[in-house]
Protein backbone atom coordinates (compact mmCIF):
# COMPACT_ATOMS: atom_id res chain seq x y z
CA UNK A 1 0.00 0.00 0.00
CA UNK A 2 1.32 3.45 -0.90
CA UNK A 3 1.76 6.00 1.84
CA UNK A 4 -0.67 8.85 1.27
CA UNK A 5 -0.04 12.14 3.03
CA UNK A 6 -2.79 14.75 2.79
CA UNK A 7 -2.77 18.34 3.94
CA UNK A 8 -0.15 17.79 6.61
CA UNK A 9 0.70 20.67 8.94
CA UNK A 10 3.17 21.03 11.75
CA UNK A 11 4.31 24.05 13.75
CA UNK A 12 6.72 24.46 16.62
CA UNK A 13 5.22 27.39 18.50
CA UNK A 14 5.14 30.30 16.09
CA UNK A 15 7.37 28.56 13.57
CA UNK A 16 5.42 26.81 10.81
CA UNK A 17 7.45 23.90 9.49
CA UNK A 18 4.90 22.14 7.28
CA UNK A 19 1.65 23.52 5.95
CA UNK A 20 -0.76 21.82 3.57
CA UNK A 21 1.81 19.24 2.62
CA UNK A 22 0.52 16.35 0.50
CA UNK A 23 2.42 13.54 -1.19
CA UNK A 24 2.28 9.90 -2.19
CA UNK A 25 5.17 7.64 -1.32
CA UNK A 26 5.01 4.54 -3.49
CA UNK A 27 5.19 1.15 -1.85
CA UNK A 28 8.33 -0.98 -2.27
CA UNK A 29 10.20 1.78 -4.07
CA UNK A 30 12.79 4.38 -3.22
CA UNK A 31 11.66 7.93 -2.73
CA UNK A 32 14.03 10.82 -2.18
CA UNK A 33 13.07 13.92 -0.28
CA UNK A 34 15.17 16.90 -1.27
CA UNK A 35 15.11 20.55 -0.39
CA UNK A 36 16.96 23.32 1.41
CA UNK A 37 17.87 23.08 5.10
CA UNK A 38 15.00 23.92 7.42
CA UNK A 39 12.23 23.16 4.93
CA UNK A 40 10.84 20.37 7.11
CA UNK A 41 12.35 17.20 5.62
CA UNK A 42 13.41 15.72 8.95
CA UNK A 43 10.16 16.82 10.61
CA UNK A 44 8.25 15.02 7.85
CA UNK A 45 10.04 11.71 8.37
CA UNK A 46 9.84 12.09 12.16
CA UNK A 47 6.06 12.41 11.79
CA UNK A 48 5.98 9.36 9.50
CA UNK A 49 8.09 7.40 11.99
CA UNK A 50 5.66 8.34 14.77
CA UNK A 51 8.23 10.31 16.76
CA UNK A 52 6.56 13.70 16.30
CA UNK A 53 2.83 14.42 16.41
CA UNK A 54 1.29 16.19 13.44
CA UNK A 55 -0.95 19.20 13.98
CA UNK A 56 -3.32 18.53 11.10
CA UNK A 57 -3.73 16.32 8.06
CA UNK A 58 -3.98 12.61 7.41
CA UNK A 59 -1.39 9.93 6.78
CA UNK A 60 -2.31 6.43 5.67
CA UNK A 61 -0.40 3.33 4.66
CA UNK A 62 2.69 3.60 6.90
CA UNK A 63 3.79 0.03 7.66
CA UNK A 64 4.05 -0.95 11.31
CA UNK A 65 7.48 -2.54 10.97
CA UNK A 66 9.88 0.36 10.54
CA UNK A 67 13.60 0.90 10.61
CA UNK A 68 15.68 4.03 10.27
CA UNK A 69 19.03 5.67 9.73
CA UNK A 70 18.70 8.80 11.83
CA UNK A 71 20.48 12.07 11.23
CA UNK A 72 22.66 11.16 14.20
CA UNK A 73 23.79 7.53 14.28
CA UNK A 74 21.99 6.68 17.53
CA UNK A 75 24.13 3.64 18.28
CA UNK A 76 24.64 1.97 21.65
CA UNK A 77 28.12 3.35 22.24
CA UNK A 78 29.65 0.74 24.52
CA UNK A 79 28.57 -2.20 22.34
CA UNK A 80 30.29 -3.40 19.20
CA UNK A 81 28.86 -3.21 15.67
CA UNK A 82 27.57 -6.78 15.70
CA UNK A 83 25.70 -6.19 18.97
CA UNK A 84 24.23 -2.94 17.67
CA UNK A 85 22.80 -4.75 14.67
CA UNK A 86 21.75 -7.73 16.80
CA UNK A 87 19.70 -5.34 18.99
CA UNK A 88 17.14 -4.79 16.23
CA UNK A 89 17.25 -8.18 14.53
CA UNK A 90 14.93 -11.10 14.94
CA UNK A 91 16.36 -13.99 17.00
CA UNK A 92 16.40 -16.11 13.84
CA UNK A 93 19.07 -13.87 12.27
CA UNK A 94 22.43 -15.51 12.88
CA UNK A 95 25.51 -13.55 14.00
CA UNK A 96 27.31 -14.89 10.94
CA UNK A 97 24.79 -13.13 8.72
CA UNK A 98 25.34 -9.84 10.57
CA UNK A 99 29.12 -10.23 10.26
CA UNK A 100 28.76 -10.91 6.53
CA UNK A 101 26.77 -7.71 6.04
CA UNK A 102 29.29 -5.67 8.03
CA UNK A 103 32.06 -7.15 5.92
CA UNK A 104 30.24 -6.24 2.72
CA UNK A 105 30.28 -2.63 3.79
CA UNK A 106 33.99 -2.66 4.67
CA UNK A 107 33.94 -3.00 8.46
CA UNK A 108 35.95 -6.23 8.52
CA UNK A 109 38.49 -5.31 11.18
CA UNK A 110 36.30 -3.06 13.28
CA UNK A 111 33.11 -4.93 13.98
CA UNK A 112 34.15 -6.21 17.41
CA UNK A 113 35.28 -2.84 18.80
CA UNK A 114 32.87 -0.73 20.85
CA UNK A 115 31.31 1.61 18.28
CA UNK A 116 32.44 4.62 20.33
CA UNK A 117 35.96 3.80 19.09
CA UNK A 118 34.94 3.85 15.41
CA UNK A 119 35.25 6.80 13.05
CA UNK A 120 32.20 8.82 12.00
CA UNK A 121 32.05 7.09 8.61
CA UNK A 122 32.24 3.62 10.16
CA UNK A 123 29.52 4.44 12.64
CA UNK A 124 27.33 5.66 9.80
CA UNK A 125 27.77 2.36 8.01
CA UNK A 126 26.89 0.40 11.18
CA UNK A 127 23.70 2.46 11.43
CA UNK A 128 22.94 1.62 7.78
CA UNK A 129 23.46 -2.12 8.22
CA UNK A 130 21.29 -1.97 11.34
CA UNK A 131 18.45 -0.33 9.40
CA UNK A 132 18.71 -2.76 6.52
CA UNK A 133 18.95 -5.93 8.61
CA UNK A 134 16.06 -5.06 10.91
CA UNK A 135 12.95 -6.93 9.90
CA UNK A 136 11.06 -3.93 8.55
CA UNK A 137 8.80 -3.03 5.63
CA UNK A 138 9.90 0.58 5.41
CA UNK A 139 13.29 2.22 5.95
CA UNK A 140 13.61 5.91 6.73
CA UNK A 141 17.03 7.33 5.98
CA UNK A 142 18.00 10.86 6.96
CA UNK A 143 21.13 11.78 5.02
CA UNK A 144 22.42 8.20 5.23
CA UNK A 145 25.67 8.75 3.32
CA UNK A 146 26.69 11.89 5.17
CA UNK A 147 30.35 11.91 6.19
CA UNK A 148 31.49 9.15 3.82
CA UNK A 149 34.30 9.72 1.37
CA UNK A 150 33.46 9.26 -2.34
CA UNK A 151 34.80 5.73 -2.67
CA UNK A 152 33.16 4.47 0.52
CA UNK A 153 29.96 6.28 -0.38
CA UNK A 154 29.71 4.46 -3.68
CA UNK A 155 30.40 1.11 -2.06
CA UNK A 156 27.81 1.86 0.62
CA UNK A 157 25.19 2.98 -1.90
CA UNK A 158 25.79 -0.25 -3.82
CA UNK A 159 25.29 -2.19 -0.59
CA UNK A 160 21.97 -0.38 -0.04
CA UNK A 161 20.88 -1.01 -3.63
CA UNK A 162 21.72 -4.71 -3.33
CA UNK A 163 20.09 -5.29 0.03
CA UNK A 164 16.89 -3.29 0.39
CA UNK A 165 14.85 -5.95 -1.35
CA UNK A 166 11.16 -5.11 -1.56
CA UNK A 167 11.13 -2.49 1.13
CA UNK A 168 9.71 1.00 0.85
CA UNK A 169 12.64 3.37 1.32
CA UNK A 170 12.41 7.07 2.07
CA UNK A 171 15.70 8.95 1.84
CA UNK A 172 16.28 12.55 2.88
CA UNK A 173 19.24 13.93 0.98
CA UNK A 174 20.84 17.08 -0.43
CA UNK A 175 22.74 15.16 -3.06
CA UNK A 176 21.05 14.48 -6.41
CA UNK A 177 23.82 12.00 -7.27
CA UNK A 178 22.49 9.66 -4.61
CA UNK A 179 19.08 9.67 -6.31
CA UNK A 180 20.73 9.18 -9.70
CA UNK A 181 22.74 6.23 -8.40
CA UNK A 182 19.94 4.47 -6.54
CA UNK A 183 16.99 5.48 -8.75
CA UNK A 184 13.49 6.36 -7.60
CA UNK A 185 11.06 9.20 -7.19
CA UNK A 186 12.06 12.61 -5.94
CA UNK A 187 9.88 14.82 -3.81
CA UNK A 188 11.27 18.30 -3.78
CA UNK A 189 10.34 20.50 -0.88
CA UNK A 190 10.71 24.26 -0.99
CA UNK A 191 10.35 26.94 1.57
CA UNK A 192 8.39 29.99 0.56
CA UNK A 193 7.50 32.24 3.44
CA UNK A 194 5.68 29.96 5.82
CA UNK A 195 4.47 27.55 3.13
CA UNK A 196 6.19 24.35 2.08
CA UNK A 197 5.44 23.19 -1.46
CA UNK A 198 6.38 19.96 -3.02
CA UNK A 199 6.37 18.51 -6.46
CA UNK A 200 7.69 15.43 -8.16
CA UNK A 201 10.24 17.00 -10.39
CA UNK A 202 11.73 13.84 -11.69
CA UNK A 203 11.50 10.14 -11.70
CA UNK A 204 14.63 8.09 -12.13
CA UNK A 205 14.09 4.37 -12.55
CA UNK B 1 54.92 6.66 31.34
CA UNK B 2 54.03 10.06 32.78
CA UNK B 3 50.69 8.82 34.10
CA UNK B 4 52.33 5.87 35.84
CA UNK B 5 54.87 8.23 37.43
CA UNK B 6 52.08 10.45 38.72
CA UNK B 7 50.20 7.39 40.06
CA UNK B 8 53.33 6.16 41.82
CA UNK B 9 53.90 9.56 43.32
CA UNK B 10 50.28 9.71 44.53
CA UNK B 11 50.65 6.30 46.12
CA UNK B 12 53.90 7.27 47.84
CA UNK B 13 52.31 10.49 49.11
CA UNK B 14 49.33 8.57 50.49
CA UNK B 15 51.53 6.00 52.23
CA UNK B 16 53.65 8.80 53.68
CA UNK B 17 50.54 10.57 55.00
CA UNK B 18 49.29 7.36 56.64
CA UNK B 19 52.70 6.76 58.25
CA UNK B 20 52.67 10.35 59.50
CA UNK B 21 49.16 9.93 60.97
CA UNK B 22 50.26 6.73 62.72
CA UNK B 23 53.29 8.51 64.18
CA UNK B 24 51.05 11.35 65.45
CA UNK B 25 48.68 8.77 66.94
CA UNK B 26 51.53 6.84 68.63
CA UNK B 27 53.11 10.05 69.98
CA UNK B 28 49.76 11.36 71.27
CA UNK B 29 48.98 8.07 73.01
CA UNK B 30 52.44 8.01 74.59
CA UNK B 31 52.06 11.63 75.68
CA UNK B 32 48.66 10.99 77.28
CA UNK B 33 50.07 7.83 78.82
CA UNK B 34 46.67 6.34 79.59
CA UNK B 35 45.56 3.45 77.38
CA UNK B 36 41.97 3.85 78.58
CA UNK B 37 41.78 7.24 76.88
CA UNK B 38 43.92 6.58 73.84
CA UNK B 39 45.53 3.28 73.03
CA UNK B 40 48.69 3.14 70.90
CA UNK B 41 48.53 1.77 67.35
CA UNK B 42 51.03 -0.91 68.32
CA UNK B 43 48.70 -2.11 71.09
CA UNK B 44 45.82 -2.18 68.59
CA UNK B 45 47.82 -4.34 66.18
CA UNK B 46 48.73 -6.71 69.02
CA UNK B 47 45.09 -6.95 70.08
CA UNK B 48 44.09 -7.53 66.48
CA UNK B 49 46.41 -10.52 66.22
CA UNK B 50 45.14 -11.92 69.49
CA UNK B 51 41.56 -11.51 68.19
CA UNK B 52 42.32 -13.88 65.32
CA UNK B 53 42.93 -16.70 67.76
CA UNK B 54 39.70 -16.20 69.68
CA UNK B 55 37.04 -18.80 69.02
CA UNK B 56 34.18 -16.45 68.23
CA UNK B 57 36.14 -13.98 66.06
CA UNK B 58 35.10 -15.43 62.73
CA UNK B 59 31.58 -16.33 63.88
CA UNK B 60 31.02 -12.68 64.91
CA UNK B 61 32.32 -11.52 61.54
CA UNK B 62 30.14 -14.06 59.73
CA UNK B 63 27.06 -13.03 61.74
CA UNK B 64 27.42 -9.31 60.98
CA UNK B 65 28.69 -9.77 57.42
CA UNK B 66 25.81 -11.96 56.30
CA UNK B 67 23.14 -9.70 57.79
CA UNK B 68 24.58 -6.40 56.63
CA UNK B 69 25.36 -7.67 53.13
CA UNK B 70 21.87 -9.19 52.89
CA UNK B 71 20.38 -5.83 53.91
CA UNK B 72 22.52 -4.09 51.31
CA UNK B 73 21.58 -6.50 48.51
CA UNK B 74 17.85 -6.35 49.32
CA UNK B 75 18.13 -2.53 49.37
CA UNK B 76 19.91 -2.63 46.01
CA UNK B 77 17.25 -4.78 44.38
CA UNK B 78 14.28 -2.98 46.00
CA UNK B 79 15.73 0.49 45.31
CA UNK B 80 16.40 -0.40 41.66
CA UNK B 81 12.91 -1.86 41.19
CA UNK B 82 11.27 1.16 42.83
CA UNK B 83 13.34 3.48 40.62
CA UNK B 84 12.30 1.53 37.52
CA UNK B 85 8.63 1.85 38.50
CA UNK B 86 9.02 5.55 39.36
CA UNK B 87 10.85 6.13 36.08
CA UNK B 88 7.95 4.61 34.18
CA UNK B 89 5.06 6.06 36.19
CA UNK B 90 5.32 9.60 37.47
CA UNK B 91 2.50 8.91 39.92
CA UNK B 92 4.61 6.21 41.57
CA UNK B 93 7.48 8.67 41.96
CA UNK B 94 5.13 11.08 43.75
CA UNK B 95 3.78 8.28 45.95
CA UNK B 96 7.28 7.07 46.87
CA UNK B 97 8.52 10.56 47.70
CA UNK B 98 7.25 10.85 51.33
CA UNK B 99 8.72 7.45 52.23
CA UNK B 100 12.09 8.18 50.65
CA UNK B 101 12.21 11.69 52.15
CA UNK B 102 11.37 10.31 55.61
CA UNK B 103 14.02 7.59 55.47
CA UNK B 104 16.58 10.13 54.28
CA UNK B 105 15.90 12.70 57.00
CA UNK B 106 15.11 10.63 60.12
CA UNK B 107 18.24 9.90 62.22
CA UNK B 108 19.32 6.28 61.98
CA UNK B 109 19.25 5.95 65.80
CA UNK B 110 15.52 6.70 65.81
CA UNK B 111 14.91 3.95 63.29
CA UNK B 112 17.05 1.52 65.28
CA UNK B 113 15.12 2.14 68.50
CA UNK B 114 11.80 1.88 66.66
CA UNK B 115 12.90 -1.34 64.98
CA UNK B 116 13.98 -2.78 68.34
CA UNK B 117 10.28 -2.81 69.15
CA UNK B 118 9.22 -4.20 65.76
CA UNK B 119 11.89 -6.73 64.87
CA UNK B 120 13.97 -9.56 66.28
CA UNK B 121 17.66 -9.00 67.01
CA UNK B 122 18.61 -11.28 64.12
CA UNK B 123 16.95 -9.12 61.49
CA UNK B 124 17.61 -5.69 63.03
CA UNK B 125 20.96 -4.94 61.35
CA UNK B 126 19.71 -6.28 58.00
CA UNK B 127 16.65 -4.08 58.12
CA UNK B 128 18.57 -0.96 59.16
CA UNK B 129 21.19 -1.51 56.42
CA UNK B 130 18.37 -2.03 53.94
CA UNK B 131 16.69 1.21 55.04
CA UNK B 132 19.88 3.24 54.66
CA UNK B 133 20.72 1.73 51.26
CA UNK B 134 17.24 2.03 49.75
CA UNK B 135 16.98 5.83 49.25
CA UNK B 136 20.53 6.13 47.89
CA UNK B 137 20.03 3.41 45.30
CA UNK B 138 16.54 4.65 44.48
CA UNK B 139 17.59 8.28 43.95
CA UNK B 140 20.67 7.46 41.89
CA UNK B 141 19.06 4.82 39.70
CA UNK B 142 16.03 7.05 39.12
CA UNK B 143 18.32 9.92 38.13
CA UNK B 144 20.12 7.54 35.77
CA UNK B 145 16.85 6.38 34.21
CA UNK B 146 15.70 9.98 33.75
CA UNK B 147 18.93 10.96 32.07
CA UNK B 148 18.79 8.06 29.61
CA UNK B 149 19.45 9.30 26.09
CA UNK B 150 16.03 10.15 24.63
CA UNK B 151 17.32 9.70 21.10
CA UNK B 152 18.29 6.10 21.82
CA UNK B 153 14.86 5.46 23.30
CA UNK B 154 13.29 6.91 20.14
CA UNK B 155 15.49 4.61 18.08
CA UNK B 156 14.24 1.64 20.14
CA UNK B 157 10.67 2.86 19.64
CA UNK B 158 11.02 3.03 15.84
CA UNK B 159 12.69 -0.40 15.64
CA UNK B 160 10.17 -1.81 18.15
CA UNK B 161 12.94 -3.17 20.37
CA UNK B 162 11.57 -5.34 23.22
CA UNK B 163 11.80 -4.38 26.90
CA UNK B 164 14.53 -6.89 27.77
CA UNK B 165 16.81 -5.68 24.98
CA UNK B 166 16.08 -2.05 25.89
CA UNK B 167 17.15 -2.76 29.47
CA UNK B 168 20.34 -4.58 28.42
CA UNK B 169 21.44 -2.33 25.54
CA UNK B 170 20.13 1.10 26.54
CA UNK B 171 19.28 1.42 30.23
CA UNK B 172 22.02 -0.72 31.80
CA UNK B 173 24.96 1.08 30.10
CA UNK B 174 23.43 4.46 30.95
CA UNK B 175 22.97 3.42 34.58
CA UNK B 176 26.54 2.20 35.03
CA UNK B 177 28.07 5.37 36.57
CA UNK B 178 24.99 6.01 38.71
CA UNK B 179 24.93 2.43 39.96
CA UNK B 180 28.65 2.33 40.76
CA UNK B 181 28.62 5.61 42.70
CA UNK B 182 25.38 4.66 44.52
CA UNK B 183 26.73 1.23 45.52
CA UNK B 184 29.98 2.75 46.70
CA UNK B 185 28.23 5.24 49.00
CA UNK B 186 25.46 2.85 50.08
CA UNK B 187 27.85 0.08 51.04
CA UNK B 188 29.79 2.25 53.50
CA UNK B 189 26.52 3.43 54.99
CA UNK B 190 25.16 -0.12 55.24
CA UNK B 191 28.14 -1.12 57.38
CA UNK B 192 28.05 1.96 59.60
CA UNK B 193 24.30 1.78 60.23
CA UNK B 194 24.24 -2.01 60.52
CA UNK B 195 26.94 -2.04 63.17
CA UNK B 196 25.25 0.86 64.99
CA UNK B 197 22.05 -1.21 65.06
CA UNK B 198 23.94 -4.17 66.51
CA UNK B 199 25.51 -1.98 69.20
CA UNK B 200 22.22 -0.38 70.25
CA UNK B 201 20.32 -3.65 70.01
CA UNK B 202 23.24 -5.65 71.51
CA UNK B 203 22.75 -8.41 68.96
CA UNK B 204 24.12 -11.68 70.36
CA UNK B 205 27.23 -12.95 68.57
CA UNK B 206 27.67 -9.87 66.37
CA UNK B 207 30.53 -7.42 65.89
CA UNK B 208 28.24 -4.80 67.42
CA UNK B 209 28.07 -6.84 70.61
CA UNK B 210 31.89 -6.83 70.75
CA UNK B 211 31.89 -3.04 70.47
CA UNK B 212 29.25 -2.86 73.19
CA UNK B 213 31.40 -5.04 75.46
CA UNK B 214 34.39 -2.81 74.76
CA UNK B 215 32.30 0.11 75.97
CA UNK B 216 31.10 -1.71 79.11
CA UNK B 217 34.59 -2.92 80.11
CA UNK B 218 36.47 0.17 78.89
CA UNK B 219 38.74 -1.96 76.69
CA UNK B 220 39.84 0.71 74.25
CA UNK B 221 42.21 -1.65 72.41
CA UNK B 222 39.25 -3.95 71.66
CA UNK B 223 37.21 -1.02 70.40
CA UNK B 224 40.00 0.06 68.03
CA UNK B 225 40.80 -3.49 66.91
CA UNK B 226 37.17 -4.28 66.06
CA UNK B 227 36.86 -0.93 64.32
CA UNK B 228 39.81 -1.88 62.13
CA UNK B 229 38.07 -5.18 61.36
CA UNK B 230 34.86 -3.34 60.37
CA UNK B 231 36.74 -0.91 58.13
CA UNK B 232 38.63 -3.76 56.43
CA UNK B 233 35.40 -5.73 55.90
CA UNK B 234 33.59 -2.68 54.56
CA UNK B 235 36.35 -1.64 52.14
CA UNK B 236 37.06 -5.25 51.13
CA UNK B 237 33.43 -5.96 50.31
CA UNK B 238 33.07 -2.65 48.49
CA UNK B 239 36.10 -3.42 46.30
CA UNK B 240 34.88 -6.95 45.63
CA UNK B 241 31.34 -5.85 44.79
CA UNK B 242 32.46 -3.04 42.49
CA UNK B 243 34.83 -5.50 40.79
CA UNK B 244 31.89 -7.86 40.21
CA UNK B 245 29.76 -5.00 38.79
CA UNK B 246 32.55 -3.93 36.43
CA UNK B 247 33.06 -7.54 35.31
CA UNK B 248 29.31 -7.85 34.76
CA UNK B 249 29.36 -4.75 32.56
CA UNK B 250 32.41 -5.95 30.64
CA UNK B 251 30.54 -9.18 29.92
CA UNK B 252 27.35 -7.34 29.03
CA UNK B 253 29.17 -5.16 26.51
CA UNK B 254 30.57 -8.24 24.78
CA UNK B 255 27.04 -9.55 24.10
Amino acid sequence: MDIVISDLSKSYGEKIVLEGFSAIIPEKKMTFIMGPSGCGKTTLINILMGLVDKDNGTITGVPARKSAVFQEDRLCESFNAVSNVRLVCDNKVKNQEIILNLEKIGLNDHMLKPVIELSGGMRRRVALVRAIMAGSDIIFMDEPFKGLDEKTKEKTMQYVADNIGNKTVLIVTHDIDEANFLGGKIIEMEHSGSVTYYNYNSSID
Amino acid sequence: MMISTILNRNRIEKIASVVFALIVWQASAMLIGESLLLVTPIAVVKRLFSLFTEADFFTSIGYSFLRIVAGFLIGLVAGSLMAAIAGKFHLAEIMFWPFIATIKSVPVASFIILCLIWLSMGTLSSFISFLMVLPIIYSNVLQGIKSTDKKLLEMAEVFRVGLFRRIVFIYMPQLKPYLISACSVAMGLAWKSGIAAEVIGVSNGSIGEKLYEAKIYYTTADLFAWTVVIVVLSIGFEKLFLYVIKKFYARLERL
